[in-house]
């Protein structure tokens, strides 16, 4: 009869009223901006987690970046006495987390460090260890995400940043650099940041940096802000403006002194001391906001759409040429899977 | 208050800065950077054993207030480190709420009704706008789903609001059916979602959800108790769906029977085991008031969109000869409590649930169904991968194998067809030889007859010409004769 045959109808995909029906008028109050107050005090309920590896050769002052950045001791100096001086002969990567709290917001930082890079004197294929642990935490979220129980909140150990630091030389990028970074950016964030600034004079440093931004164009390396992932036109013209300062000079120190009556972060030299935060000094500020205070979900979020999602595209389509292969030699369906070169 | 208890299985809850519980993830039993205003003991990097003993000595009791623990994760080394200064990552939330903002929202409802309860007007002054729609009949052959969707926006956060109704439901005869489409409805938008998740090249991030987050089961204002198509249909819907069960058209009850009624309704979902949508009590600053909201359940609602001049201002109402109903005063109707739960307090969590809880039901039923299922954590992961590579090697070898028989079938056939073609190849050429043969007799038949009519006319001719030979002479010598006679008398 009647009914069975409606129901089948009902089941289809709900038909949405034609496009023009534009914004509907609100008479009154509704509230419906009080959402954005609940999703505030549910993600500060669960808190979040913030993942950044640094590479760069050793004495690059890596682990005294991260620990100006995040103003804690988070990772150990390799300079301190009582750890090992020996230089490892391959890359190691070492990875520590720690849970840092401000104002109420409650944020797992991981630090991975790559104590080994590119300080070999042979140093082909010293990018291999990284890539394989970044994909690694890639397959550890994917076999998460494809349980049929999965759990309420995915741990999140996948690399959302990667600060690339390239030693003060004023002169272009090194082959190592162009290499590591041109790798690199294809499958994480790449932050290149210029280390040791305070080894060049301003001027210097702008004919660096201009020199690094036309290698790496003519090199095709996006580097984080990537172009092709702005979303509206305010998002463009703020990175455009960070892109014409990429890669950042900046001058890292953990120990605090006295200037004009302030304590401030710096490094004290026999001709002055440098001020890690101020903008007219380096460019550490900036690198700070961007990826703390304005950039970090942005980073998250294109570690989560972009990145994850292609590695997850190759996976699976690894995963099927197998079985496509096995089929008298039959073409498979036409996945545009990109084989990296990795 | 914090507290700190602990459980067997090795995982711990901690409470953090008295604030909230966290529960920490498998731990090996270290607890890292504990600090307490009661002493100046600074219990870090101890063992379980070594903290209980620790505790026990000093903190009085579980709720001992004087106490303030700092959380520990997971049991990899991972430590609370105290921050020197101003970092900046407390506008994290700030990021990730503007980043939602331009992305915008979606919210869908369900209201599930009877016809003429009021859904669509109730819709529109929750809204407090005209949704554009004709009321429906009551002759509708079926139960079907009408959905439409609009782009609200108000100050800075534009909402894509769908909203699904039933129309048609109890008007039929037979209401054995009723609540399938609804279920299937449901359904159908878990299985999009499930779909789109399980491409390869997928785009979540950008894509239109539209499973619906909450079901407004409008409940008619009988007094008496739930309909059995009611408890029937909420029963279908409870594990698939947020349901809050409204009232509707109070204003036909009045106070004293409301009490009854609701509670009537809510002791007969107990008894039949309907789980209807609670409002989340876990966060405690919003755990009073849905806690006080929880108890008002069902909601006893009026719709109205038209506007009478109360006092001095202009309010939503519905006048009657013996008084003015007003839609948001909280003595008249529960209105403004639902209005509160749903959108002002509980969209968020509501949206939560729907992609926690039953959406991930509904993965993991549908999976299951399909054959996956996890393997444990020793053997090689990736167990949906395989599952499905095996799937399809299984599939393969099964279209193979069709492949061979249809082709067997199609070789029997053919040597069929052509034995049976030979065969009558063969026939025809028998018949052909036996023709043959025939005309042959024949010929000869005829060729004898023409033999033996050849002879007899030749033997004619031989007479005739005998005779005619013999008739010439005869008149040759009867000439000769007269011409003798002649002769003769001439002399």
């Amino acid at each position: 009869m009647e009914p069975q045959e409606r129901s089948m109808e009902a089941a289809a995909v709900p038909q949405e009223l034609p496009p023009d029906h534009g914004v509907h008028e609100l008479f009154g109050y509704v509230g419906i901006e009080a959402v954005l107050e609940q999703m505030k005090v549910k993600t500060m309920k669960m808190g979040f987690e913030f993942n950044i590896m640094v590479v760069g050769q050793s004495g690059l002052g890596k682990s005294t970046m991260v620990n100006t950045l995040f103003k804690s001791k988070v990772s150990r100096k390799a300079s301190q006495p009582g750890q090992e001086e020996r230089i490892p002969k391959t890359v190691q990567l070492q990875s520590v987390t720690h849970v840092i709290e401000e104002k109420g917001v409650k944020m797992k930082l991981t630090v991975t460090d790559t104590p080994g890079f590119g300080d070999q004197i042979n140093n082909e294929n010293c990018w291999d260890p990284i890539i394989k642990y970044i994909n690694e935490q890639y397959e550890r979220y994917l076999r998460e995400e494809i349980l049929i129980t999965r759990k309420r909140k995915i741990p999140d150990s996948r690399v959302h940043g990667c600060v690339y630091f390239i030693p003060p030389t004023g002169h272009w990028l090194r082959p190592l650099d162009l290499e590591f970074m041109r790798r690199l950016s294809k499958i994480v964030n790449v932050v290149p940041v210029i280390a040791k600034a305070d080894t060049l004079t301003l001027e210097e440093r702008e004919e660096f940096k201009q020199r690094i931004q036309r290698d790496l164009k003519a090199h095709a390396i996006s580097v984080y802000p990537q172009e092709d992932f702005d979303e509206d036109p305010d998002d463009r013209l703020l990175n455009d403006r960070i892109r014409e300062k990429i890669p950042f000079a900046v001058v890292g120190a953990d120990q605090e002194h006295q200037v004009n009556g302030k304590r401030v972060l710096g490094r004290k030299t026999k001709w002055g001391i440098i001020e890690v935060e101020n903008p007219a000094h380096c460019e550490f500020p900036m690198l700070r906001d961007l990826l703390i205070r304005s950039h970090l979900q942005d980073l998250k979020d294109i570690t989560h759409n972009v990145h994850y999602e292609s590695y997850r595209v190759r996976r699976l389509n690894e995963s099927n040429r197998p079985a496509l292969s096995s089929n008298n030699g039959l073409p498979g369906r036409d996945e545009d899977g990109d084989e990296s070169n990795l | 208050m914090a507290t700190i208890s602990y459980k067997a299985d090795g995982v711990f809850y901690v409470c953090c800065s008295g604030l909230f519980w966290r529960r920490a993830q498998k731990c090996t039993g270290r607890i890292y950077n504990i600090c307490t205003n009661l002493c100046t003991d600074c219990v870090v990097g101890c063992t379980w054993e070594v903290f209980r003993v620790w505790r026990e000595k000093y903190i009085l009791h579980e709720n001992d207030t004087n106490c303030v623990f700092f959380l520990a994760f997971q049991g990899e080394g991972c430590r609370t480190v105290p921050l020197s200064g101003h970092v900046g990552f407390d506008s994290l939330p700030d990021q990730l709420v503007n980043k939602s903002v331009n992305h915008g929202f979606c919210f869908n409802i369900l209201c599930v009704g009877e016809t003429g309860l009021g859904k669509s007007t109730l819709m529109d002054t929750l809204f407090n706008t005209k949704f554009e729609g004709d009321p429906a009949s009551h002759s509708q052959p079926g139960v079907q789903l009408k959905s439409s969707t609009y782009d609200l926006q108000e100050s800075n956060v534009n909402l894509k609001l769908t909203i699904v109704s039933t129309v048609g439901f109890g008007d039929q005869i037979n209401k054995e059916d009723s609540y399938k489409p609804i279920v299937e409805f449901i359904d159908a938008q878990f299985e999009a979602y499930l779909q789109e998740e399980l491409k390869i090249k997928r785009v979540l991030h950008n894509y239109h959800d539209t499973r619906i987050h909450a079901c407004l089961y409008f409940i008619a204002p009988t007094g008496h108790s739930l309909k059995s198509l009611d408890l029937v249909t909420m029963k279908k819907l409870d594990s698939k769906v947020n349901i809050i069960p409204i009232i509707a058209k109070s204003d036909a009850i009045s106070k004293s029977e409301l009490t009854k009624f609701k509670i009537k309704i809510t002791s007969e979902l107990v008894s039949n085991g309907v789980q209807i949508y609670q409002f989340p009590t876990d966060d405690e600053s919003v755990a009073e008031i849905n806690g006080t909201m929880n108890a008002h359940l069902p909601f006893a609602v009026i719709g109205s969109t038209e506007e009478l001049k109360i006092g001095n201002k202009m309010m939503k109402a519905r006048q009657y000869p013996w008084g003015t109903v007003q839609v948001e005063n909280e003595a008249h109707c529960d209105f403004v409590k639902l209005r509160e739960m749903l959108i002002r307090v509980n969209m968020e969590d509501l949206r939560e649930q729907t992609h926690t809880r039953h959406y991930e039901l509904y993965r993991r039923c549908k999976l299951e169904e399909m054959g996956f299922k996890d393997t444990d954590p020793d053997s090689k992961p990736f167990s949906l991968q395989e599952t499905y590579e095996a799937k399809r090697n299984e599939f393969l070898g099964e279209l193979q194998k069709k492949e061979e028989a249809m082709r067997q079938m199609f070789v029997q056939r053919v040597k069929e067809k052509e034995a049976e073609l030979k065969e009558a190849e063969k026939e025809l050429h028998e018949k052909f030889d036996r023709l043959k043969k025939l005309h042959q007799d024949e010929k000869k038949k005829l060729e004898d007859k023409k033999k033996s009519l050849d002879d007899e006319v030749n033997a004619f001719k031989q007479r005739k010409t005998a005779a005619e030979l013999l008739q010439s002479q005869a008149q040759q010598a009867g000439g000769s004769q007269t011409l003798k006679r002649d002769k003769e008398r001439k002399n």
